[in-house]
């Protein structure tokens, strides 16, 4: 007999020892369906709504960037159209701004002067006025330099150091065909380049001009137990800019100013608005919001949160599956029948994690649609991924559960108890990741738990990414994993393989 | 029955790896419960923490380590067949059971209470130095203060009733893998279930049946009005689980084959 045809005869018995067990096949099936039931659960737990004065009405849906993500798009735009090729070049003197204090006394606003690391202003070229429509814009930031960004996600960084008199920028941002270039310089003479980026579908006809924009301040503050609580207070950035020029077919007339996508009071009256002055060429813009990716919101992967309890019974049978066969005593006849132990063992594994993908991908390929579509009919507003990520978070929920019922059929082989197995399992798999996400650790501690522990592979069920070029409190509770959702599997894998060496090695070496 | 508990005994007692069980109890309660001590500050504008309950926090952990003791305490004995020999020597199950029911509850009074005692001792030596001070409203715990005896207190028996059911859930499956992804699959995420609902009715209802969250309003000393459930009355919602599991167990031990 051939070695494959042995070791396929390893991988039918094992099977035959698994479908046979009717407890365990329903135990399984059991798995799948608490998955589904509690995400479930926990869509049609969740309700939104906004407040319109008195009145309940449905949220307003975030705006949706060229690439299909909801995005941001809220800034003060002093404007002209552009017809063709052209660019515009300023030089911006000055950024300053106000945050908003913590309140000491309820209802008594507290300002001061500043501005957030990421508060921005500087030139663009966008198509229309429409929130979410294709951009490009070169500006100076609060901490961050000059920056090259583009259709929300995509961030270039140029030279570091703010804005002021003494050492003004100035800014070039020029458009030919739908190549848009941006360079700065120090003194309107020698120009760098900071970026340049090719904007698909760009119409003949654009708006150009100045923008000032200004994120909400964000502050972390430790929570009850240690945890981490953000909490985002108005912020608004004001830039001075002079030497406008620009240049273009249609240019050159009078400037249009529009405070996209401000939010308004329930009396209509513009809430926290931009503004704009002009007075012997030099400019003054106000922006409040950002133009920046959009990720408060429901994520596809929230409807998974049953697999903690899917988990613990994927652990059970997995350890059931070899703890039995010593309890039995089929563990002789199985190595009898295969005398090289580490085959047998290494066939029980393949079964039972291709058992436990099967039920997660059964469970999630459920609990995914269903659950998203619960979500949406509760009013939520579901941030969009792409098919592909929304595929990967499913086959990675099924791979997820594989490495948890390896680890765990690992454990049992190399303890031989069922107890001590399943305990361990479940506190090296599920502990770490239910305190890294319960808001009971600081941050730190945290993530260094999900990068460190058989829990790091929960990342795969991560679908919107962290974004350098906002500030945002990625912390593991709001869903931010600190590795990437593939490395987080792989480390969970990673010790899954360590461990089942461990049982080979042990399996070889000892009498059963 | 004075046999039945010396036969107990000393199987408990000489089960390997059993006896550090008693001892990682005390270990990782009042561990679990330094550790929050020594990392929750309370700020000088004060703070809203339920003393008593923050010290005693090492419970929810030591609890996965008393269901271990006694699930080992019957499962090892369908796993070897020793099960057989028992009920040989002492025809009388509901005995048998009630003996190993008596003796975990004695164990596990015992550990229990040096747990929480380390745990209480534990807070009051840290505490204070993380700003939860008398001068900002936050006595030193003390067992003498009558909340904070009964939150004590309570938390022994919490364990020993978490110890009668798991007991009770392992003679009902007979495994020791399967007893405790049970036990731990109940407590734990009964728990968690209430975040998964938002609706304020349903949450109130888990929290009224589950039994970590009933069980553990024994440990609360404020806001006692606003909890679903009295701290006594939560206690017995743990101690229904516990004996609808012994229950259930020992009718199934009765009526099954071993």
């Amino acid at each position: 007999m051939s070695t494959v045809t042995s070791y396929l005869s390893l991988l039918r018995a094992e099977w035959t020892k698994f479908r046979t067990v009717r407890g365990w096949v329903i135990a399984m099936a059991v798995a799948a369906l608490v998955t589904v039931l509690l995400g479930l659960l926990s869509a049609s737990g969740s309700h939104a709504s906004c407040s319109k004065g008195a009145i309940e009405v449905p949220c307003p849906a975030p705006p949706l960037g060229p690439g299909g993500e909801a995005v941001s798009d809220k800034f003060y735009f002093v404007h002209q159209p552009l017809e063709g090729d052209g660019s515009i070049t300023v030089r911006v003197t000055s950024m300053t701004g106000q945050i908003r204090l913590p309140d000491i006394e309820p209802g008594v606003r507290r300002v001061t002067a500043g501005v957030v690391p990421w508060a921005k202003a500087g030139v663009m070229v966008k198509d229309g006025l429409r929130q979410g429509s294709t951009y490009a814009a070169l500006m100076v930031t609060g901490e961050h330099g000059v920056r090259m960004q583009h259709d929300y996600t995509h961030d270039t960084a140029g030279r570091p150091g703010g804005v002021s008199k003494e050492s003004p920028r100035w800014l070039r941002l020029t458009r030919s065909g739908d190549t848009l270039t941006g360079y700065e310089s120090a003194d309107g003479e020698r120009w760098t380049e900071v970026g340049t980026t090719h904007l698909a579908g760009l119409p003949a006809t654009v708006r150009i001009g100045l923008f000032a924009a200004s994120p909400c301040d964000l502050l972390v503050t430790r929570g009850d137990f240690g945890g981490s609580v953000g909490q985002c207070r108005f912020a608004e950035a004001t830039a001075v800019f002079d030497q406008v020029s620009p240049q273009g077919e249609a240019t050159g007339g009078s400037w249009s100013h529009d405070d996209v996508g401000v939010s308004t009071e329930p009396d209509g009256t513009p809430h926290h608005p931009g503004g704009f002055a002009e007075s012997g060429g030099t400019f003054t813009v106000t922006g409040v919001g950002d133009i920046a990716p959009f990720v408060d919101g429901e994520t596809v992967e929230n409807t998974l949160t049953g697999v903690l309890a899917g988990l613990i019974v994927v652990i059970v049978v997995a350890v059931m599956f070899v703890t039995a066969e010593y309890r039995r005593g089929l563990i002789r006849t199985t190595l009898l029948a295969a005398p090289r132990r580490g085959r047998a063992l290494v066939a029980k594994a393949v079964v039972i994690g291709a058992v436990a993908f099967v039920t997660g991908l059964a469970a999630a390929a459920v609990a995914v649609p269903l659950g998203t579509r619960i979500l949406r009919a509760n009013g939520n507003h579901l941030l969009p991924v792409s098919l592909l990520t929304e595929v990967r978070v499913v086959v990675g929920f099924a791979a997820l559960l594989a490495v948890a019922a390896v680890f765990a059929l690992a454990l049992g082989a190399l303890f031989r108890r069922g107890a001590a197995a399943v305990t361990t399992a479940v506190a090296l798999l599920l502990l770490p990741y239910l305190l890294a996400t319960a808001s009971v650790l600081p941050l730190g501690v945290a993530q260094w738990l999900l990068r460190l522990t058989p829990a790091a592979g929960f990342a795969i069920q991560q679908s919107i990414p962290e974004y350098p070029h906002m500030t945002g409190h990625y912390a593991p509770q709001a869903g931010y994993y600190p590795l990437a959702p593939w490395a987080g599997l792989a480390v969970s894998g990673g010790y899954a393989a360590l461990v089942l060496a461990l049982a080979v090695f042990r399996l070889r070496r000892r009498d059963v | 029955m004075r046999r039945h508990l010396h036969a107990e005994w000393t199987k408990l007692r000489t089960v390997p790896g059993a006896g550090w069980l008693p001892f990682a109890v005390v270990a990782l309660t009042v561990g679990g419960s330094a550790a929050a001590a020594a990392t929750v500050t309370c700020p000088p504008a004060g703070c809203a923490y339920d003393v008593p309950r923050l010290s005693l926090i090492g419970v929810q952990l030591g609890q996965a380590v008393v269901a271990i003791l006694a699930v080992v305490a019957i499962s090892g004995e369908y796993g070897t067949g020793m099960i057989r020999t028992t009920l040989t020597a002492m025809p009388c199950r509901t005995a048998v059971l009630a003996a190993k029911a008596l003796l975990l509850t004695g164990v596990t009074l015992a550990a229990g209470t040096v747990a929480v005692l380390g745990s209480v001792l534990a807070g009051r030596l840290l505490l204070p130095g993380n700003g939860f001070t008398p001068a900002h409203d936050h006595p030193l715990l003390s067992l003498a203060d009558a909340p904070t005896l009964r939150a004590a207190a309570g938390s022994v028996l919490y364990l020993a009733l978490i110890a009668l059911f798991s007991l009770g859930v392992a003679v009902a499956v007979r495994d020791s893998a399967t007893a405790i992804g049970v036990v731990l699959g109940v407590l734990y995420l009964s728990s968690i279930t209430i975040y998964l609902v938002q609706d304020p009715d349903w949450q109130r209802l888990l929290y009224r049946v589950s039994p970590m969250n009933a069980g553990l309003t024994v440990q609360a000393t404020t806001g006692l009005s606003t909890l679903p459930l009295s701290p006594w009355a939560g206690l017995g919602v743990l101690a229904a689980w516990a004996a609808a599991a012994l229950l259930g167990g020992g009718l199934l031990l009765r009526r099954r084959d071993a």
